[in-house]
C-alpha cells in the first residue's frame, strides 16, 4: 500500500462522515477534491519541468522532482543545462546559437500573425458589409476550402516552393500562409454588430473606403482582433509540421524543428533540449496570462453563442 | 405647410419624425480590393496545390523534380500495404477514444466547475487549459522523458496508484505505444475541450434546470434530459472538431517515437499523416504522400457532412 492509497482512503472516510452530517457539503468537498487531483495530474509535468532543468545531469534521475533542501547545492542544481543549449554548435553554416533559432521563431510567428490579422480583418469587413457580384459562391468557396486538411496541399506546396526558389526561407513559409480563413470568418462575424449607419455616415460625409477600415472598423473590431492575435500567434509559434519540411539549413529552423532535432541529438544529456522547450514555453505563457479573457473568447467565439 | 406640422408637433409635445439616413449603396470596386490579398494567395497557394494534388496522387514521383504517371498505382499499393492498415487502424482507435473518454472526461471537468464560484472556476481554467500552451511537437518532447522507464514521472505515478507501470517500457511495448499516446493526448486535449463546454453551460438556461430538479428529477436526469441538449450545438461542434483533429495527428506521436520517425515498435504507432509524412518528405514520394492525404480528405470530408446534417437536425429540435 502506497502513500496515494492512503491518502485515497482518507478523502473517502472524510467523504463518508461529511455524508453523514449534510449531503450538500459532502457533494461540495468531493467535487473540490477531484478538482485539485485534476490540477494537480495537469501540474505535475509542468513542475517536472522546471525541476528537471535546474538538476545536474548526473542527478536527474536521482531525484523525482526536486532534491530534498538538505541536498541543494550548485552540484546538484545549476545552470549546466542552459549553458550547453547556449553554447553554439557547428554546423555546416558555422556555429549556430540557440538564439539565432528564437529570432527566426519570433520573426516568424510576429510577421506571419500581423499579416494574418490584415488580411483576414480586410475580407472578413468586406464579406460582412459590402454586397457585390459573387459574394455567395465566395463565401462557398472559403467553408469548402476549410474543410481540405492542409496536409493534402503540403506536398504540392512545397514542389511549387521549391519551383519558385523559395525553399529553406522564411518567406517562403510566410507567404501560403499569409491569411487565414478561419480568421476572416471570425473578423466577418464581428463586423456583422458594427451599425450600418456609422459606416453610411462616414460615407456622406465623404470617407474614402479605405479611411473607413482602418478609423472606423479597425478600432471597433478591436477585441476581435487581440483574440485572434493570440490564437494565430499560439499556432504560429508552435508550428512544427510545415517548418520541419520547408526548411534545410541549420541556422534558418525554428525553435520547435530545432528542439526536435535535440531530441536525437541530446539523448544522453535530456536536460539540454528541456531547457530549450521550457525556454520555448515561456511567450505564449505570458501572452496568455496577460491576456486570458481575450483569449478564450477568440477560442469559442465560433462555437458558442452570445 | 411644413412649418405648420413641425409647430402642431412642438404643441402636441411628439418628437419629430425620424427619418432614416439616406441609404448609400455602395457600388464601387473596394470590396475587391479589401479581398484581393485573400483571393491573389488562395488562387497561387490554395487552387494551384489542390489541383496539383489531384494530378500528383497519379504519379509515382522521387523528389519534387522527377516524376511518372502510374495511375492507380498509388491506391492499389495502399490498399495492400500492411504499414497503411496499421496507420489506418491506429487512427481510428485513436479517434474513438478522443470521443469516448477524452470529452466525457473534458464534460465532467466542465460541469464541475460550472458549480463552483467564479474565481474558483478561473483558476482551474487556466490550469487546466495550460497545456495547450506548449503545442503538441513540444509536448511529445516532455513527455518522450516523462515515459522513461523507471525513472519518468508517468511510470512512478502508476506505480503508486496501479502498483503497476514502473518497469514499463511505454514507448517500446507495442502494447503501451497507443495507451502512452492516449495519456499525453489526454493530458494536453482534455482542458481544450473543457473550456468549450463551460463557455456553452454558462449559456444554458438555469430555470429549465431549476424546473427540472423541482419535478423530482435527479442531477443525472436533470444533466441528461435538460443541460446536454440545450447545448447540443456545442456538443456536435466538438465532437466534430476532436475527429478531425484525431485523423490528423501528427506531431506528438512523431517526438514521442523519435527514434523510428513516429512509427513505434511493429508500426503500433504509426498515424495517417506520419505515414504521410515518412513516404512523401523522407523518402521523397509526393505522389504516394497525395494519395494518403486524399484518403485523409475523403475521411474528414464525410466527418463534416455528417456534422452539417447533425447540425441540421440539431436546429429542426
Amino acid at each position: 500500500m502506497s502513500a496515494f492509497h492512503v491518502l485515497l482512503l482518507l478523502f473517502a472516510a472524510v467523504f463518508v462522515v461529511l455524508c453523514v452530517k449534510s449531503r450538500n457539503t459532502a457533494t461540495r468537498y468531493a467535487r473540490v477534491t477531484l478538482l485539485c487531483l485534476a490540477a494537480a495530474a495537469v501540474l505535475a509535468p509542468f513542475t517536472w519541468l522546471v525541476a528537471a532543468v535546474f538538476k545536474d545531469h548526473a542527478y536527474l534521475n536521482e531525484f523525482l522532482f526536486f532534491p530534498p533542501p538538505d541536498r541543494w547545492s550548485t552540484e546538484t542544481m545549476n545552470l549546466g543545462n542552459f549553458r550547453e543549449l547556449f553554447k553554439g554548435r557547428a554546423s555546416l553554416r558555422g556555429t549556430v546559437y540557440f538564439w539565432e533559432f528564437a529570432l527566426n521563431s519570433t520573426v516568424f510567428a510576429t510577421v506571419t500573425t500581423t499579416l494574418q490579422i490584415v488580411f483576414s480583418s480586410m475580407a472578413g469587413y468586406a464579406l460582412a458589409k459590402y454586397e457585390f457580384r459573387g459574394k455567395t459562391a465566395l463565401t462557398l468557396f472559403m467553408l469548402g476550402s476549410m474543410m481540405i486538411p492542409s496536409v493534402l496541399l503540403l506536398a504540392p506546396l512545397y514542389k511549387m516552393i521549391v519551383t519558385l526558389g523559395l525553399v529553406d526561407s522564411l518567406p517562403g513559409l510566410i507567404i501560403p500562409i499569409m491569411v487565414s480563413t478561419y480568421g476572416i470568418f471570425l473578423f466577418r462575424q464581428s463586423c456583422l454588430s458594427i451599425p450600418n449607419e456609422m459606416i453610411d455616415a462616414a460615407r456622406l460625409d465623404g470617407c474614402s473606403e479605405a479611411a473607413i477600415y482602418f478609423r472606423i472598423v479597425m478600432p471597433l473590431v478591436r477585441p476581435m482582433a487581440a483574440a485572434f492575435c493570440l490564437v494565430a500567434f499560439l499556432a504560429n509559434w508552435n508550428a512544427f509540421f510545415m517548418p520541419n519540411v520547408f526548411l534545410h539549413t541549420d541556422d534558418k529552423l525554428t525553435l520547435p524543428v530545432v528542439l526536435n532535432l535535440y531530441l536525437g541529438e541530446f539523448r544522453r544529456h535530456q536536460g539540454v533540449f528541456l531547457a530549450g522547450t521550457a525556454l520555448t514555453m515561456i511567450p505564449p505563457a505570458v501572452l496568455f496570462f496577460a491576456l486570458q479573457k481575450e483569449f478564450i473568447s477568440g477560442l469559442t467565439s465560433g462555437a458558442v453563442k452570445g | 405647410m411644413r412649418a405648420e406640422g413641425a409647430k402642431r408637433r412642438e404643441a402636441l409635445d411628439v418628437p419629430p419624425k425620424r427619418t432614416t439616413p439616406p441609404k448609400v449603396r455602395y457600388k464601387g470596386v473596394a470590396p475587391y480590393g479589401f479581398l484581393s490579398p485573400y483571393l491573389i494567395l488562395a488562387a497561387v497557394f490554395f487552387v494551384v496545390p489542390f489541383v496539383n494534388a489531384i494530378l500528383l496522387a497519379f504519379y509515382e514521383t522521387n523528389g519534387p523534380k522527377s516524376r511518372v504517371f502510374v495511375g492507380l498505382d498509388n491506391f492499389r499499393f495502399l490498399l495492400q500495404d500492411q504499414t497503411f492498415h496499421a496507420a489506418l487502424r491506429n487512427t481510428t482507435v485513436y479517434a474513438l477514444v478522443s470521443v469516448f473518454i477524452q470529452l466525457p472526461l473534458a464534460m465532467g471537468l466542465a460541469v464541475m466547475l460550472n458549480k463552483g464560484n467564479a474565481r474558483l472556476r478561473g483558476f482551474f481554467r487556466l490550469v487546466f487549459f495550460s497545456p495547450n500552451l506548449v503545442g503538441q511537437i513540444l509536448v511529445g518532447i516532455l513527455f518522450s522523458v516523462l515515459f522513461t522507464p523507471r525513472y519518468g514521472l508517468i511510470g512512478r505515478a502508476c506505480q503508486a496508484v496501479l502498483s503497476w507501470g514502473y518497469e514499463a517500457r511505454w514507448l517500446g511495448d507495442p502494447k503501451l505505444i497507443m495507451i502512452s499516446i492516449v495519456i499525453a493526448s489526454l493530458w494536453l486535449w482534455v482542458g481544450f475541450n473543457m473550456v468549450y463546454f463551460l463557455a456553452a453551460l454558462q449559456t444554458v438556461d438555469k430555470s429549465l434546470e431549476e424546473a427540472a430538479r423541482i419535478d423530482g428529477a435527479n442531477a443525472w436526469q436533470v444533466f441528461w434530459h435538460v443541460t446536454l441538449p440545450s447545448m447540443r450545438h456545442v456538443v456536435v461542434f466538438v465532437v466534430i472538431m476532436s475527429v478531425i483533429g484525431s485523423y490528423q495527428l501528427f506531431e506528438m506521436p512523431l517526438a514521442l517515437l523519435s527514434e523510428s520517425w513516429g512509427y513505434g515498435t511493429d508500426n503500433s504507432g504509426v498515424m495517417l499523416i506520419t505515414y504521410l509524412n515518412f513516404n512523401a518528405f523522407r523518402s521523397g514520394d509526393l505522389g504516394l504522400g497525395s494519395a494518403v492525404g486524399w484518403v485523409v480528405a475523403l475521411i474528414i470530408f464525410t466527418i463534416s457532412l455528417i456534422q452539417i446534417r447533425l447540425g441540421r437536425v440539431a436546429e429542426a429540435d
